[in-house]
């Protein structure tokens, strides 16, 4: 219910800038897709047939001689190598991969590669989604802990940081060990992943609220539980997000990990791994399986961002 | 004889006791505040004005000594609501609407959701922005933000009204027209403030009583009964009575800075 007051101008001018910044935002996006495939068609034009050299300075083969190349005889540039060989199996054109998602992966199958990818993606975010549940819950529940007690924030909080320190290589074999190679032991080793942020940033945002809005609350005699949820927690909601957008990407990489030791068959932990093997006869395939999973990561920080526009509304511009 | 607000006895506050950066923040404090008095705090920084204040709010323990509030200690007075506090910035929250703001104590002490509502109107009728409710803070100027606070303290009727400086932060014609309308709020409101406040003038200009402080420690140093006729208004500034208690206070302020040292 929003009366029309002096300010409702600013505001409607307000919402058109915001969604003239998303507009922006969203064509400034499409430019760097373009640019990247420009610089990579780009820099496989400068290559040399082979893809070793820069054009022009290789030898070419002229009959059945092999002869300077023209750069080389003229100026003395001879066999410059370039830094990443550009030859279509290194980096196969973009129009390879694209082309190669609307084939079968197989002869033989009738399914197209995009709807294998799409319900491979769709099946390791199911499972990212359930991790980060389960790690934003223990993440959000440990940094109120920690927030309330400074005895459990010095006796825990060292863990948490070890923790992180102990590779995810390492550590997801012992979960599957543990539970079993299922889909819930891949959601609780991208939970390993996304709880860390969020406790370290929910900490640091349960304590962000200023002594004089503390003292506000104790002036009211509010009990902890008032102050956690009517002071403490509001404010910590922009430090919250920030973590729920690094967990979000985090939770996928977590789940495509963990789903090799859980031998996993449907995710795209198991697709990667597969196509890493037959490079060599399609190396489009695992581009499109790297495509597929940056896509997946992508969709999810962009729920988390727009759950983040509903949640984090009416700050000032300053805020976090 | 009048009902006692607040009543403090030899009350001392020592920070950092025992440590070598100990300070003596509050030393041999009496003081007596009747109900419906309007008290400013001055001195200069560092004087312990605004701990004294918290003091009684039981937003900072004492050291030693008793205060008493409403007949209760300031702790209990604190656990039944009987204080309202306003500080230098508005401390508003910035994802509530202005109503929510008003309505955050009312929700802390359960008010029913007419009562909240009819408040929150009343309230912001009061202080005069009853076209803002649903604004949020940093859509107001200072001085808005700052009428919110208020209405916010006030809202759940406390007996008495705690100000640290709280047009401190404002320009010299906001909190002119502040003052006015504090004052105008004191009247129909009936509750006991103690004000905060660095401002000759508007201690003066506020005030029933002014408590001049000393620093380090911070002590009593005099104790000013403004004798100006109420109701006041902008030609109270012009009186001469009016000059002339600025004058006594600018003097005590003097000396107790001398004292100070």
């Amino acid at each position: 219910m929003l009366k029309s007051t002096k300010f409702s101008p600013i505001k409607e001018s307000d919402s058109k800038l915001n969604r003239l910044g998303w507009l922006k935002s969203t064509f400034f996006f499409l430019i760097i897709v373009v640019v990247l495939i420009l610089f990579w068609e780009g820099y496989k034009l400068l290559a040399s047939p082979d893809g070793q050299y820069l054009t022009g300075t290789a030898q070419v083969k002229v009959g059945d001689e092999r002869v300077p190349g023209p750069l080389c005889a003229g100026i003395g540039l001879c066999e410059l190598k370039l830094p990443v060989r550009a030859d279509d199996r290194s980096m196969p054109p973009i129009k390879n991969m694209i082309s190669t998602i609307f084939e079968p992966p197989r002869r033989g199958s009738n399914e197209i590669l995009f709807t294998i990818l799409l319900r491979a993606s769709l099946f390791t975010l199911r499972e990212a989604v359930t991790g980060f549940l389960l790690g934003a819950a223990a993440g959000f529940f440990l940094g109120v802990a920690f927030a309330h007690s400074g005895l459990l924030e010095r006796g825990l909080l060292p863990y948490v940081v070890a923790s992180q320190t102990v590779p995810l290589l390492a550590i997801a074999p012992m979960v599957v060990i543990w539970m079993g190679g299922n889909w819930m032991s891949v959601s609780v080793i991208a939970a390993y992943l996304t709880f860390f942020p969020v406790t370290i940033n929910t900490l640091r945002g349960l304590r962000s609220p200023q002594p004089t809005s503390l003292e506000l609350m104790h002036s009211y005699a509010a009990t902890k539980w008032d102050i956690l949820w009517k002071l403490r927690v509001p404010s910590a909601m922009p430090y919250i997000f920030t973590a729920l957008k690094v967990a979000a990407t985090a939770s996928v990489v977590g789940a495509i990990i963990g789903e090799l030791p859980s031998g996993i068959a449907d995710g795209l932990g198991r697709i990667i791994l597969n196509f890493n093997q037959y490079y060599a006869t399609g190396p489009e395939r695992l581009w499109a399986g790297i495509i597929f999973a940056s896509l997946t990561g992508m969709t999810f920080f962009l729920i988390i961002t727009l759950l983040e526009k509903f949640f984090v509304r009416h700050r000032p511009a300053d805020a976090v | 004889m009048t009902e006692l607000a607040v009543s403090i006895k030899n009350l001392n506050k020592i920070f950092n006791q025992g440590s070598n950066n100990q300070v003596h923040a509050l030393k041999d404090i009496d003081l007596s505040i009747a109900s419906n008095e309007f008290i400013s705090l001055i001195g200069p920084s560092g004087c312990g004005k605004s701990t004294l204040l918290r003091v009684i709010g039981d937003l900072v323990p004492s050291s030693s000594g008793q205060v008493l509030v409403n007949n209760k200690s300031a702790h209990q007075a604190r656990l039944d609501r009987d204080y309202g506090m306003v500080f230098q910035s508005a401390t508003l929250y910035d994802w509530r609407t202005v109503a929510k703001n008003v309505q955050l104590p009312l929700e802390l002490m359960n008010y029913s959701k007419e009562k909240k509502d009819a408040r929150t109107r009343e309230m912001l009728k009061l202080v005069e922005l009853q076209d803002f409710h649903n604004h949020y803070p940093w859509q107001l100027s200072g001085g808005m933000q700052q009428r919110v606070s208020i209405a916010r303290a006030l809202a759940f009727e406390p007996s008495i009204l705690l100000m640290d400086e709280p047009f401190g932060a404002l320009d010299e014609m906001t909190r002119e027209r502040l003052n006015l309308e504090l004052l105008s709020i004191w009247e129909k409101t009936q509750t006991t403030v103690i004000f905060v406040t660095h401002s000759i003038t508007e201690a003066v200009f506020l005030s029933t009583r002014v408590i001049v402080m000393s620093a380090r420690p911070g002590q009593i140093t005099h104790d000013i009964t403004i004798d100006l006729p109420q109701p006041r208004n902008t030609d109270t500034r012009e009186n001469v009575r009016f000059f002339q208690l600025e004058t006594e206070l600018r003097e005590a302020l003097r000396e107790s800075e001398r004292m100070s040292v």
